[in-house]
């Protein structure tokens, strides 16, 4: 269906090509899943499956990429439009149209398919993807599971034999994941669509892969499949790890084909892995904390201690209330109600300039907070705003992230890199409480990896940290408590074993292989093997 | 009825008749009719969406023009008129502002014609507010025909991208206070503008590639002749139009300038996009009919628009009350029954349908 014949794709500017001499093909009906570091080539491969690398985006491609037939060379994406449907990361930003309706008729309107048949298929889409209640809901307003199964939607209309996705879950909570998961293998099985995905949470999507297509970054491609590429790929979700620790043959993939092989290994093990909790004094404590925007309650009287030293997970769905209590906390968003307390002080209260050595905050677009054009300046900027001596920010970005150029602009940076940078830009103020929102959407698995070191780093100094995220995984590595939310309130609070390990949802997936021992992660289990 | 949304060019030719016959009076009785007719009918047929529910700034807006136009009379206009209700004291202006008064003596004259004008100003405002709130405006984007086709594209794209970039401006204004946010002037300015920027280029490059790899713009290959020929006819078409219309609606210009022109104008327009509709084959998805419905309220508008102007032609003093000497407006039945006219669609059009 789709292949790759000795194709280069070069960017200007760049010193190696980004792809070379790639030679890949991907059959009829396969779910192919496509994996690698930040930076590898991921989005490359992806966006040169219908010709817009290097038709729309630039930089020169040699060799031949073929669709169903047709070569990218002579046509451009738009008539690839019936042939391969392209759904991006954010599905907001590609949206046409204001309505769920009108956005899965837009693809069919430029194809000038006629009236009663697009009807028909809007109505077949509606339900083949379950989302028939939304049809006539705004689009801005739906949730981000809603959004994304309406742009699958909006592009299936067409009748794709191909359907390429490029981190279809990464934005979302683990149910409305599932969701999308559940529509996406729904369409390779019943209709026979080819898929092609891209997506850092592996250990989401790698049991459904019929094929696996690994990019180390030195521009080449690995195929096969995925439990023969797994076997020595140095990206790997955490039920492959533990499936290498423990010698399985075959590899499993998937909780299901862990869990059988597992019982030797639940023998093995003991009862409870060696805990070390220890955890400070109550650094920031709110009582009672309501936020509401209009009638819209968002935070509803929700009672929180933070510990110095103590990492926090703060979970939920997507519109729970995370990012209203975080910024509640920080000071600088609405609080209508209930008190918080820092030491003697209500962040709230005080200036900016003060709120933010007390409490420092990481929004969820970290690239709001920077504006100049060189990662030198944002430093020197960031020194002067929190009065730290000259190079104070630098030194610290380079303990977080070492190896940034200077003269970087700051939107060339990895995700990874300038999540650091904007950490440094707010660490330079000394906060002993830092509250990060959504850090971790974007990061591959080693910076993920980095990125839990250096947040435990922080707690070790002394600090309260507090993580939102939908990333269970990371959360079973790095929190010490987690709080859920749901509808703005509290409805779990407790060490993170006790809270995640019986929670369908929540659970990492060590922890569902092994239950009931309480083991959350494969860096446990090795502990406790040793 | 079956509920339904109505064809938005009906509410629109609906809503252009009655503020064409707003502005062919200022009689203060028959334009607080108008209004009357026009809340009426939104009260009636306006759905729930956001749009809708916009009507009350345009009769704000209606409101301080009416205010605006008083005030002026006040501060600029004084002088005309006999039946002084008090006086200001009087700023004086040097000499080479000769003509220009500040001030004075205010007279009733003069407050009513400000009044009137203002009136009939904000009718208008609000009659076309009153076609906002009753049709989807980018539902009428969708009926526009298939040569304005990308015109219109580039419009809903505009209207949306206006939204998301006020919630960048809120988003990155809030985040700024993590940084301290306490740079002034133009640096906060750059702290602001910039994050902005680059997320609102990132935005639009990628639903330029989102749009492109759906097929926008495939059919867009057409030979150089033609185009020129279609843009020439359309935007020829639709300047005649406008002096057409200009010509209709002011008593003072000459006849040919009227009717004859805005013929001519429109069927270089249709011709056009017929010429250019011909070679696209898009399709649009649910189009609004154009049934007995759409016919009868864009008839109820043109027909208040009519009365008003063959009223104008055989008994204009009703329409223009006299300012001097100062009447009462008379109130007459035969625009009175015109304007009633207008009412009719909050009964012949379909109910809005119930949205979820």
């Amino acid at each position: 269906m789709i292949t790759f014949t000795d194709v280069t794709i070069s960017y200007a500017g760049a010193t190696a090509p980004t792809l070379s001499n790639v030679d890949v093909e991907v059959p009829e009906g396969e779910l192919c899943l496509v994996v690698g570091l930040t930076g590898a080539g991921k989005s490359t491969l992806l966006g040169a499956i219908n010709g817009l690398v290097p038709h729309f985006t630039g930089g020169t491609l040699s060799g031949r990429v073929s669709v169903a037939g047709m070569d990218t060379r002579a046509h451009r994406p738009r008539e690839f439009a019936d042939v391969v449907g392209v759904v991006g990361q954010d599905p907001l930003a590609g949206f046409v149209t204001d309505t769920v309706e009108e956005e899965l008729a837009y693809t069919m309107e430029q194809l000038g398919v006629r009236g009663e048949v697009m009807r028909k298929r809007v109505e077949e889409t509606l339900d083949l993807l379950g989302i028939a209640e939304l049809r006539n809901r705004p689009l801005r307003t739906l949730s981000g599971g809603q959004q994304q199964r309406v742009a699958i939607g909006s592009v299936l209309t067409a009748h794709p034999e191909v359907l390429v996705l490029d981190e279809p879950t990464s934005a979302l909570d683990p149910t409305a994941a599932e969701d999308v998961l559940a529509a996406i293998t729904r369409l390779v099985h019943d209709l026979g669509v080819t898929v092609v995905v891209a997506e850092h949470r592996m250990e989401r999507v790698v049991q459904y892969a019929d094929r696996l297509l690994f990019l180390p970054g030195d521009g080449s491609v690995l195929s096969g499949a995925p439990a023969e590429v797994l076997r020595s790929c140095p990206v790997a979700p955490p039920v492959v790890e533990l499936g290498r620790l423990a010698g399985w043959d075959p590899l499993p993939l998937s909780v299901r084909d862990a869990r059988r092989q597992a019982a030797p290994l639940r023998s093995r093990l003991p009862e409870s892995p060696s805990v070390a909790t220890k955890c400070g004094d109550c650094s920031l404590s709110a009582r009672k904390v309501v936020v509401r925007y209009g009638a819209v309650i968002a935070v509803r009287e929700v009672d929180i201690d933070l510990h110095s030293g103590e990492v926090l997970a703060l979970m939920g769905r997507n519109g729970s209330g995370k990012s209203s209590l975080l910024w509640a906390l920080q000071g600088s968003g609405p609080r209508q109600a209930g008190t918080v307390r820092v030491g003697d002080q209500d962040p709230k209260a005080l200036a900016p300039g003060k709120a933010r050595k007390l409490v420092g905050l990481v929004p969820q677009t970290p690239s709001d907070l920077l504006y100049l054009e060189t990662v030198a300046a944002e430093c020197a900027q960031a020194d002067a705003e929190s009065e730290a001596s000259p190079g104070a920010c630098r030194a610290l970005l380079d303990s977080l992230a070492p190896g940034i150029a200077d003269d970087k602009h700051p939107r060339d940076l990895s995700e990874g890199q300038r999540l650091a940078l904007v950490l440094a830009v707010q660490l330079v103020a000394a906060p002993g409480i830092v509250l990060l929102d959504e850090p971790t959407r974007g990061l591959d698995y080693q910076a993920k990896r980095r990125f839990g070191a250096l947040v435990r780093g922080l707690a070790a100094q002394g600090r309260a940290i507090v993580i939102s995220t939908h990333d269970v995984e990371f959360v079973a590595a790095v929190s010490d408590r987690v709080v859920v939310l749901a509808e703005g309130e509290v409805v779990a609070d407790g060490p993170t074993a006790d809270v995640v390990v019986a929670s369908p949802a929540f659970a990492p997936q060590v922890a569902k292989i092994l239950s009931p021992l309480p083991y959350l992660t494969v860096d446990a289990v090795a502990e406790a093997l040793r | 009825m079956v509920p339904r949304t109505l064809h938005p060019g009906a509410w629109w030719l609906w809503a252009l008749g009655l503020a064409t016959a707003a502005s062919r009076t200022t009689n203060p009785l028959l334009l607080a009719l108008i209004l009357a007719v026009a809340g009426f009918v939104v009260a009636h047929r306006r759905g729930d969406a956001p749009w809708a529910l916009a009507f009350r700034m345009y009769v704000l807006l209606g409101a301080v023009i009416v205010f605006s136009r008083v005030v002026f009379r006040i501060i600029f206009g004084g002088g005309q008129g006999e039946i002084v209700l008090f006086t200001l004291p009087q700023i004086p202006l040097p000499e080479w502002a000769a003509g220009i008064r500040l001030f004075g003596p205010v007279a009733a004259e003069q407050l009513l014609g400000g009044f009137y004008d203002g009136l009939r100003l904000a009718t208008m405002v609000v009659c076309l507010g009153a076609a906002n709130a009753l049709a989807n405006p980018k539902r009428m984007l969708k009926a526009v025909p298939s040569a304005l086709y990308e015109i219109g594209a580039a419009v809903v794209v505009a209207l949306s991208v206006a939204p998301q970039l006020i919630e960048s401006v809120l988003r990155v204004r809030r985040a700024r206070r993590l940084r301290g946010g306490a740079q002034k002037g133009m640096k906060a300015l750059r702290a602001i503008v910039i994050p902005v920027l680059t997320d609102a280029l990132d935005r639009s490059l990628a639903l330029a590639a989102a749009m492109d790899s759906r097929g926008y713009g495939r059919t867009g290959t057409r030979q150089r002749g033609p185009r020129l020929l279609t843009g020439f006819l359309v935007i020829g078409g639709l300047a005649g139009i406008c002096v057409g219309v200009y010509g209709l609606l002011d008593g003072t210009a000459p006849r040919y300038l009227g009717g004859p022109v805005l013929a001519g104008g429109l069927a270089l327009a249709i011709a056009g996009f017929v010429l250019g509709g011909r070679r696209v084959p898009r399709t649009v998805y649910r189009p609004d009919s154009w049934r007995a419905p759409e016919l009868l309220v864009a008839a109820c508008g043109i027909g208040t628009a009519a009365v008003l102007f063959i009223t104008s032609q055989v008994d204009a003093a009703n329409l223009y009350p006299s300012l001097n000497p100062l009447t009462w407006p008379e109130f007459a039945a035969l625009p009175a029954l015109g304007v009633l006219l207008g009412a009719a669609p909050a009964v012949l059009a379909p109910p809005h349908p119930e949205t979820t």
